[in-house]
């Protein structure tokens, strides 16, 4: 399928990626080629065939809930760009 | 020394013939003069490595030595490294210093490794040339214009130049075999599960797979033994025992049957590459091995569904790289969602985002059913495409690439670049194992022979790999790029 300027922008908006108008036409073709690629599957008969999600057909098992890490907040937060009282400080977005 | 294998170099350590200092000082250097042209290192980690190699000439002294102990090796940047920089060859983590250790990170320094540094990479393991990460693009030591593969290309190529005689990859699509082709060394990627993902930054969670790239199937096994094993903080890490794949490599091949997919010697492949990988078959015939040809109908529908499933996971995966946590952050953000959209604009570069963008378009309302659950029914067809090749034959061969590496800059159609993996992605979407050999040279580049077995088959797969390299050279060619630097 061919895809529309407008098409990216809407995948870029979901995806919160930045792009200008410049930007996105320049990823219309490539994706558009991609997807023409991609559409080679449609041919294939998959009626009654389960899809695969993990490699070995194994079912995610489930841990014991129970506390297994430790707390090491100031550790990690020692990454963030900006952190206060032990949160994550973002731009303020409710003035 | 750079020219030894990981096992010469365990026995020389062993028989006192140098010390890990001597021999970490001696890569370092090695490093400090070559890397400037090749470009395979992000970090080099010169005084935690020195700090390693006295502790394991501390406890070899007290006779506490293992068999990795000592050693030295390199670890592509993908692997969180605890008080290292862990960029995963992007912009975004440019600033990102681990706070832990990847599992198979703790596995090798448990083991007495010692790691030099961290290997560049395409950003975010997205690539098969390594063309993309955001520190440059990293040379072929066998010919300085040619790419040396990718995702792993800094670790295939910091091998293939004696820089360090093995090094860890990853393996999404073909990330550790198709650069351990075009660099003419040694590269196995495990069974899906085998090796625990933990503290591996994650681009494509069903398919990525951590194994070794050296220069013989021996290191490998030697490395594979301290790297597999379960991990109870990745669901996905398989309880299983690991054997001790290095002993298990004596096993005559006499009565082996190998199949040769027919799907992997049509159009597309290069003449000269399946002339060799045709000759090595016949060694195998020489060693007592049968052959007969097989069919995977399915194996032209691999890279359609890897380009659904991968990027969607991706898309997912890399939706934690939001400007807010650690990572890069955009300037003066005037709300939240430009923090957003403006951190992970200047963050990622062009192939990242464009993964991001096919992902996030075919996991969209209206495309979901279309495109991913058809991806992920066709890949349970590829799979069973294996399953019955192997009810016929033992080990399946055929060619890692359809060509030897290409030149640098000389592939700028996504689409084309994408069709460099189509004998390597089919088994990350079966989560088989496979491992890339040298077997030939084609105009001073390297070409791989791909071994492929069922599921948890590494110790077969490692010993027919083996045996080749008992009575073949093709391991041993070095590339002249560096050797006047002995």
């Amino acid at each position: 399928m061919a895809l529309e300027p407008q098409d990216v922008q809407r995948a870029a908006h979901l995806a919160r990626l930045g792009l200008d108008e410049t930007e996105a036409n320049r990823y219309v073709d490539d994706l558009t080629r991609i997807l023409k690629m991609v559409d080679q599957l449609q041919a294939v008969d998959t009626d009654g065939v389960a899809p695969l999600a993990h490699p070995l057909d194994a079912t995610q098992r489930l841990r014991a809930d129970e506390v297994t890490e430790t707390d090491q907040r100031e550790r990690f937060q020692q990454n963030a760009p900006a952190v206060e009282s032990g949160l994550y400080l973002v731009p303020r977005v409710v003035e | 020394m750079h020219d030894m294998t990981l096992t010469e170099l365990a026995r020389a350590l062993e028989a006192g013939e140098f010390t890990s200092r001597q021999l970490t000082e001696s890569l370092l250097a090695r490093i400090e003069r070559l890397d400037g042209e090749l470009n395979s290192f992000i970090s080099v980690t010169a005084e935690q490595a020195l700090a390693a190699a006295d502790a394991a000439d501390a406890a070899r002294a007290r006779g506490e030595a293992g068999p990795l102990t000592g050693l030295p090796l390199a670890l592509k940047d993908i692997f969180c490294t605890q008080d290292v920089k862990t960029s995963c060859g992007s912009k975004m983590l440019d600033n990102f210093v681990a706070p832990y250790d990847a599992h198979v990170v703790e596995k090798l320094k448990a083991a007495g490794t010692v790691s030099l540094g961290k290997t560049n990479m395409d950003e975010f393991a997205m690539g098969s040339s390594n063309e993309n990460s955001h520190y440059g693009p990293v040379k072929n030591p066998w010919d300085l214009a040619a790419v040396p593969g990718g995702s792993s290309g800094g670790s295939a190529a910091a091998v293939a130049a004696g820089l360090v005689p093995a090094a860890l990859g990853t393996d999404t699509g073909g990330s550790i075999r198709q650069p351990a082709a075009f660099c003419g060394i040694t590269g196995l990627k495990p069974t899906y599960g085998r090796v625990s993902r933990y503290g591996m930054v994650a681009y494509a969670s069903s398919l990525d797979q951590g194994g070794p790239m050296a220069r013989t199937a021996e290191d490998c096994a030697l490395l594979l033994s301290a790297i597999a094993g379960h991990d109870l903080r990745d669901s996905t890490s398989v309880a299983r025992g690991v054997p001790d794949y290095r002993a298990e490599l004596g096993a005559s091949l006499s009565g082996l049957k190998i199949g040769l997919p027919k799907e992997y010697f049509g159009d597309g492949l290069d003449p000269a590459v399946e002339t060799a990988i045709r000759e090595a078959v016949k060694v195998y015939e020489s060693l007592g091995a049968t052959v007969q040809e097989v069919s995977l109908p399915h194996t032209h529908h691999a890279i359609p569904a890897y380009y659904v499933i991968a990027p969607a996971e991706a898309s997912s995966n890399l939706s934690r790289f939001d400007g807010v946590r650690f990572g890069h952050r955009c300037d003066a953000p005037t709300d939240l969602e430009d923090l957003y959209k403006r951190s992970r604009a200047e963050g990622f570069g062009d192939e990242v985002k464009r993964r991001i963008l096919i992902g996030t378009h075919t996991l969209s309302e209206g495309f979901f059913d279309a495109y991913y659950k058809k991806a992920q029914q066709v890949r349970r067809l590829i799979r069973q495409d294996f399953m019955d090749a192997f009810e016929e034959v033992d080990v399946l061969m055929g060619p890692s690439t359809p060509t030897p590496a290409f030149d640098l800059g000389a592939n700028k159609d996504p689409v084309s670049m994408y069709l460099q993996d189509i004998y390597t992605i089919a088994i990350n979407l079966a989560g088989i194992p496979g491992i890339s050999v040298p077997a030939g040279n084609i105009d001073g580049r390297p070409v791989g022979l791909q071994i492929l077995g069922p599921h948890f088959a590494e110790s077969q797969l490692l010993n027919v790999a083996h045996q080749f390299q008992q009575v073949t050279d093709w391991h041993q060619q070095r590339p002249a790029f560096g050797k006047e630097n002995a």
